[in-house]
This record gives structure tokens, C-alpha cells and sequence, in this order.
């Protein structure tokens, strides 16, 4: 008895331990709509956050719940679309598959610097002193956070600017949340043209700092057949869901600040 | 109620459970890359810290004293930290759900932190009342949480730090969490007995 007594407090303590938490789990059971599990299963599981929710568990909740479209999912793309689409039984939105881009042209050969900067490579820390070396404030800061924040190798910098490489980006969106200077958008892949300037300054400062800068001229403004670029400022834009990929913009750009963005074959410069 | 703030203030400067008494040291270097997930580990260690405390004192009290079983504490507490992270991830998930995503994987992580399991057995080493073990297990669990948010900081910092390259990464973490931990040793008088 006296030699089986400790077997018998911790034996017990553990069956009413188990017993206590069987019961616990049975009265505070929150229902999981099964479609959740179903849904989360099918889902890329990076918990990347490139839906706007928390998580893939927040993604899935939120398909089920209705808040999310089935297509939401940018990693994951047509074909986890359509298997969380085939889950709700409902037909799935064709998804268009989404790119990031890099909105600066300024290589080291287009874009003048302001000063020599030796300090720790990191955009961040860069563009803290007098907004980055480079002469334009708005432009890249070539440093790399994009390529270090990128999972898929998908960025490299070259003369001095980020660049995506299309085929490897999966639309995640980790490169945006990285760049201090936001001159990365994501854009639909379809899209082939852009205008790849983010400063809102006026002709002649950008003509100062950049030569291959948007001016603000609107001549492409006014040659678009079907009126997909606007003028924002002294800025140019593309709205790409307009967008027919004609090409007549970049051939009377002055400033060469538009241009077709296929980063496999084409070089920036 | 002056040996009471004396207690809570000793537990969280004096005998910092992570950077004077090394414990908890995994949590210490895991989750303090961020000052938000910090401060999440913190919270869920700071309630069940509390209330493991209370749990285990009684199970001592009227249990594990009675039948004169004092040398099954360690694997008695463990069991009641073990079945109790479990529990208060149950109720959160029911009652509080935004606290429960919030702490997310920490509140599990906690089942196997061992500041958790030492402050239970020192409460019951040092012989302290029912109310000076809650006490001091919440004092214990706010110095977790100072000396986590500071180093957080410190890390923080460290990522725009110009560091040798044999030094990056482990290496400086566990030089800078040595430098915290010889900061906090210039609490060690701050009570003369």
C-alpha cells in the first residue's frame, strides 16, 4: 500500500486531469464548420498574410463565413481557387494571376546620385539619410530589402534598381511591406506596361534628378485608344484593368519612363 | 502589505526569472525577435503563471503533504501545468477568441517553459503563504515580461546593426542577452536584509 501510493495520486491526478479536460472540451466546444477544415487543407499553408486576413486559418474561416472570395488566395491561384471554389459549390471567378512590379527606372545610369553612401546595406537605414543617395527621392534605394524579404528568390537588383522576376513571383506581397520608398505595386501579370516612375514632382526637377523619369507631359494620356492612362498630378498612370497592351504610349514617351515590363529577357536598360 | 510589494518588486527586478535566475531561457531567445510576439508570450505566461501557482500550492497543500509524497512535486506539477495550459486554451477559445489568436502558438509553447515549473516549486521551497505564492508567480511573470520586451528591443535594434560577420545572427543575440542579464545584476542590493 505504502509503496503504491504515489502511483495511486499521480495515476489519479492524471485520470481526473483527463477526465476534467474530456468534459471541459465537450461543454466549451466551439463549432468548426467542417468546410473550414476542408478549405484550410487545400490551402498553401505559407500563413503569409497575402490575403488580408491573419493567416490560412483566417483565410479559410472567412471563405465560409463569406467575408473572402474563394479566389482570395494569391499563392495558391487559379488552382486552389478552384478546389476551395469546388468545396463551397459554388462556380470560381477566373483569378487572375497577379505580379509585383518595381516602379523606378532609375539605374545607376539614368538616375544621378546625391552623395556616396557607405552605411549598412538596407534600404531603410539608407533612405533615413536625406532620403537615399540616389538624386531622386521617390526612387528605388537599390539596397535589397526586397530580395531579402522575398521567400521565392523572385527579386534581384540590378544597376542599382529591384527588379521581379516574373516566372518565380508568386504575388505574396512580402516585397511591398518590405520597400520604405513603396514603389512596388502589384499589378495583374496580363499587364505588360507601365509607367515606371513614382515621383510626383514636377517636369523639370525630375528631368534634373532622373533621365528616364515620367515628366508629366500626358502626351501618352492623350494616344491611349482606350483611355486607361490618367494623369495624377505630374505623374503618369496605368489603370491595368484597361489596359489593352497596345504599346502606342511608350513610343511617344520622351523620357523612355514607360516601358514594357517583361523582366526575363528584357534588361532594365 | 510593505513585505508584499517588496515580494512582487524583488520577483521581477531582484530575482528576474529569466536574466538572474535563467529560467524560461527558450521563449527568452525564440519569441523576442518582435516586440509584438513578446509581449503576446508574455501575457499567456503571465496568466498561467498565476494560476498555476494557485493550482499547484493547494495540490501541495492537501495532497502531496498529507500522504507525505513531498518528492512527486516536479512530475505532480507538471501534470497540473500541463493539463491546465490545456484548459485555459479551451475557455479562451470559447469565451475570448481574439485573446486565443492572439497568444496563438505561445499558449501551448508554455506548457513546456520552465519558468512556469520553477516559480511553482520555489513557492513551495521558500514555504510562502497561498497569497504570497499568487503574489509572487504574477511578480515573476511581469519580469518575464520586462526582461522580454527589453531584450525584443534590443534585437530590434540589433537587425539595423553593423555586426562582423562571425558575429551575426546566434552569436550576438546570446552576447546582447548576456549584457541584459549583467544589467539586471545591479538590482541585486536593492534589499539589504
Amino acid at each position: 500500500m505504502e509503496l503504491l501510493m504515489p502511483a495511486y495520486i499521480i495515476g489519479g491526478l492524471g485520470i481526473v486531469f483527463g477526465l476534467g479536460l474530456a468534459y471541459a472540451s465537450k461543454v466549451f466546444e466551439v463549432k468548426v464548420d467542417e468546410k473550414v477544415m476542408r478549405v484550410r487543407e487545400v490551402l498553401p499553408g505559407a500563413n503569409c498574410g497575402a490575403c488580408g486576413q491573419t493567416g490560412c486559418d483566417g483565410f479559410a474561416e472567412g471563405v465560409v463565413g463569406g467575408t473572402c472570395a474563394a479566389n482570395g488566395c494569391p499563392v495558391g491561384g487559379a488552382q486552389v481557387a478552384a478546389q476551395i471554389a469546388s468545396i463551397m459549390g459554388v462556380e470560381a471567378a477566373s483569378l487572375e494571376s497577379k505580379v509585383a512590379r518595381v516602379m523606378c527606372n532609375g539605374t545607376f545610369s539614368n538616375c544621378s546620385s546625391k552623395f556616396q553612401y557607405s552605411g549598412i546595406e538596407d534600404c531603410t537605414a539608407a533612405a533615413n539619410l536625406f532620403g537615399g543617395p540616389s538624386a531622386c527621392s521617390y526612387g528605388c534605394v537599390g539596397m535589397g530589402n526586397c530580395v531579402r524579404a522575398c521567400a521565392f528568390g523572385a527579386i534581384v537588383v540590378e544597376h542599382g534598381v529591384a527588379k521581379v522576376i516574373q516566372s518565380k513571383c508568386t504575388s505574396c506581397g512580402k516585397c511591398i511591406q518590405s520597400c520604405p520608398k513603396k514603389i512596388i505595386t502589384m499589378v495583374p501579370a496580363s499587364n505588360e506596361y507601365a509607367v515606371r516612375c513614382m515621383s510626383p514632382d514636377k517636369g523639370n526637377i525630375v528631368r534634373k534628378n532622373c533621365t528616364a523619369g515620367c515628366i508629366g507631359c500626358a502626351k501618352c494620356s492623350k494616344v491611349c485608344p482606350v483611355n486607361a492612362i490618367k494623369m495624377k498630378g505630374a505623374l503618369a498612370e496605368i489603370d491595368p484593368q484597361t489596359c489593352i497592351n497596345c504599346g502606342e504610349c511608350i513610343k511617344v514617351c520622351p523620357t523612355g519612363s514607360i516601358n514594357r515590363y517583361f523582366c526575363e529577357q528584357q534588361s532594365i536598360d | 502589505m510593505r513585505e508584499f510589494i517588496v515580494l512582487v518588486i524583488g520577483a521581477i527586478l531582484v530575482e528576474n526569472f529569466v536574466v538572474a535566475k535563467f529560467l524560461g531561457i527558450c521563449p527568452f531567445l525564440g519569441v523576442s525577435k518582435k516586440l509584438e510576439t513578446a509581449l503576446g508570450m508574455s501575457g499567456a505566461v503571465i496568466f498561467v503563471m498565476t494560476i498555476a501557482s494557485a493550482v499547484t500550492w493547494i495540490l501541495n497543500k492537501y495532497l502531496l503533504v498529507t500522504f507525505g509524497l513531498g518528492y512527486l512535486q516536479t512530475i505532480a506539477f507538471i501534470l497540473v501545468i500541463a493539463a491546465l495550459v490545456q484548459f485555459v486554451e479551451i475557455v479562451l477559445k470559447k469565451f475570448i477568441p481574439p485573446l486565443y489568436r492572439a497568444l496563438g502558438i505561445y499558449l501551448p509553447l508554455i506548457t513546456t517553459n520552465c519558468a512556469v515549473l520553477g516559480v511553482a516549486l520555489i513557492n513551495i521551497q521558500r514555504e510562502y503563504s497561498f497569497a504570497k505564492s499568487v503574489l509572487y508567480s504574477f511578480g515573476a511573470g511581469l519580469g518575464f515580461t520586462l526582461a522580454l520586451v527589453l531584450f525584443a528591443g534590443v534585437r530590434e535594434r540589433i537587425e539595423y546593426s553593423d555586426i562582423p560577420e562571425s558575429l551575426k545572427g546566434l552569436p550576438i543575440t546570446l552576447i546582447a542577452a548576456a549584457l541584459v542579464s549583467v544589467s539586471f545584476f545591479g538590482f541585486q542590493g536593492l534589499f539589504s536584509k
